[in-house]
């Protein structure tokens, strides 16, 4: 049986990609808030602003941008999988003989494909509003190589929101603190700006890490001990997300 | 298959026990299911059916008791158990984005099989689903989506099918439709196991009935034997009226959205409805 994990696993992720493209909606709403924000805090709030850096606003907050993308796009991948338990359609698939972690590594394949839509069309958005870089090819693939782990990390955790959801609210409301998570960091202000208390948790919490490491690649600077940092982070959440929604699908199949 | 295996039964159950937090479901359930027959597992609402039937499909681990499925142990071979079976949940397991098609397809294809396309339009055709098989399943109605449900079931020819409650919410036609799909696959050899809370649905389809009752079987014998237990029968003599559903279905015989039934497979196993016009 485990012979077919792969093939499984290609027709289960066939099968959500298809629903994607047949609610295409799914990718933009997930694209039309980080953009409105980029639009705000570009045309609005940036001229007020003092980065400390010579880069152009829009430059300095699109990482920040970036992540909030994923962290509104995975909220979809908890829905879908939350969808899926509530139909029948779960239990037949593990009635069958399919291998049966597939069924959530499909979710999660489609949930990085969707990501991948979503940030692209994002980029393009910010390179018309000005978004420059003379950074490597090497260097973007960092950048992508790292937004794909964020991406990976936060699904496993939409995976275990998708588990345990009572409701089909709870299921993606759990994507608010962390769509939120980049305004108390480096995204959008730098962190000496804030008060004590605040600028320490800003300093201490994984996105500023991740953040400064992407405008550091963008902005062709050397990254430092920040990459560490931000790649620690994203392997630890990415282990534990992962470790703790196999579990729980354990539990939940068995 | 040996001749050893044929001679046991198809499905063996002994002693399942389950139950949730504080509350005993099935306390104790005992019976056998003849190969290529119909058994009907009649009970109330809340009786225990579903978690019974999600025990034999491997959803659920039984808390005490063996159960056998095409020989094979339930908790140490689940694997082989879901080769051997499929089920057919209480709520229509259909993919409603997909269309009807799409669906068909998508469980070919996870069962392994080397035509896909030649088995979704096959079904399509048996279950009269042809010419909605381009549709979302969204938009099909009860019985259809039932229909289009049953059929995914059916893929790939596992040796025993699980029916848990399939007429539930259905009108009077969309049941008897599923009434003959089922009687089909029993005779094209399929070991049929159905829960019902609808006594006429045991009594006109079932080989064998089990009365499931507060966790235990009660009862298990086919309807000659049950209908035994009660005093002989006294003779009235009564008009023979026509009940409603006689009247309901004579008068929506020839329409619906479930004709066409057009081609004639006399090969295939299942042939939902006939027309005779």
């Amino acid at each position: 049986m485990t012979t077919h994990v792969l093939g499984d696993t290609g027709v289960l992720t066939g099968r959500s990609l298809r629903h994607i493209l047949r609610s295409p909606d799914t990718i933009i709403t997930t694209a039309v808030t980080p953009i409105a924000l980029m639009l705000l805090f570009v045309y609005v709030l940036g001229g007020a602003i003092t980065t400390g850096s010579d880069e152009s606003y829009v430059n300095y907050m699109l990482p920040g941008i970036l992540l909030i993308t994923i962290a509104s796009g995975i909220a979809y991948t908890s829905f879908r999988l939350f969808l899926d338990l509530q139909g029948g359609i779960f239990e037949r698939f593990q009635s069958m003989p399919i291998a049966r972690s597939s069924v959530l590594w499909a979710h999660v394949f489609t949930s990085l494909v969707a990501n991948v839509v979503s940030v692209a069309i994002v980029t393009g958005v910010a390179l018309i509003m000005g978004f420059r870089t003379g950074a490597s090819v090497a260097a973007w693939l960092a950048v992508a190589a790292i937004l794909i782990l964020f991406t990976l990390a936060l699904t496993w955790v939409a995976v275990i929101a998708g588990l345990t959801a009572k409701t089909i609210d709870g299921a993606s409301a759990f994507s608010y603190p962390l769509i939120f998570l980049p305004f108390i960091s480096s995204a959008f202000v730098p962190t000496s700006s804030m008060p004590g208390p605040v600028a320490w948790f800003a300093e201490n919490q994984p996105v500023t890490s991740i953040v400064n490491t992407i405008r550091a690649l963008f902005a062709e600077e050397p990254v430092g001990v920040e990459i560490w940092v931000a790649l620690a982070w994203l392997v630890a959440v990415f282990v534990a997300a992962y470790a703790v929604a196999i579990a729980m699908y354990r539990r939940k199949i068995s | 298959m040996t001749a050893d295996k044929a001679l046991q039964p198809s499905i063996r159950v002994r002693g399942i026990r389950k139950s949730f937090q504080n509350l005993d479901v099935l306390r104790g359930v005992d019976f056998d299911v003849r190969a290529g027959s119909i058994f009907a597992l009649l009970g109330s609402n809340g009786a225990g059916k579903t978690t019974l039937v999600r025990i034999l499909s491997t959803l659920l681990k039984a808390d005490a008791g063996t159960a056998t499925v095409n020989g094979f142990d339930v908790a140490a071979r689940p694997g082989d158990v879901r080769e051997s079976i499929s089920l057919t949940g209480q709520f229509a397991a259909v993919d409603d984005v997909l269309t009807g098609r799409e669906n068909l397809l998508l469980v070919a294809r996870l069962r392994h099989l080397k035509n896909p396309d030649e088995v979704a339009d096959g079904l399509l055709a048996c279950f009269s689903l042809s010419e909605a098989g381009n549709r979302k399943a969204a938009t099909y109605s009860g019985g259809m989506r039932r229909r289009l449900d049953i059929a995914m079931s059916l893929i790939g020819n596992p040796p025993i099918v699980f029916l848990d409650e399939p007429t539930t919410g259905l009108d009077p036609a969309a049941r008897v439709e599923v009434w003959q799909t089922v009687r089909q696959l029993a005779s094209g050899g399929t070991t049929v196991l159905l829960t019902t809370q609808y006594l006429d649905e045991a009594e006109h389809l079932a080989d064998r009935i089990a009365i499931l009752h507060k966790g235990t079987i009660i009862q298990n014998g086919t309807l000659a034997e049950l209908k035994q237990l009660l005093p002989p029968a006294t003779v009235e003599l009564v008009e023979k009226e026509p009940s409603l559903e006689d009247v309901f279905l004579a008068l929506v015989a020839d329409g619906g959205e479930t004709d066409t039934a057009g081609d004639d497979r006399s090969d295939s196993a299942v042939r939902v409805r006939k027309e005779s016009r």
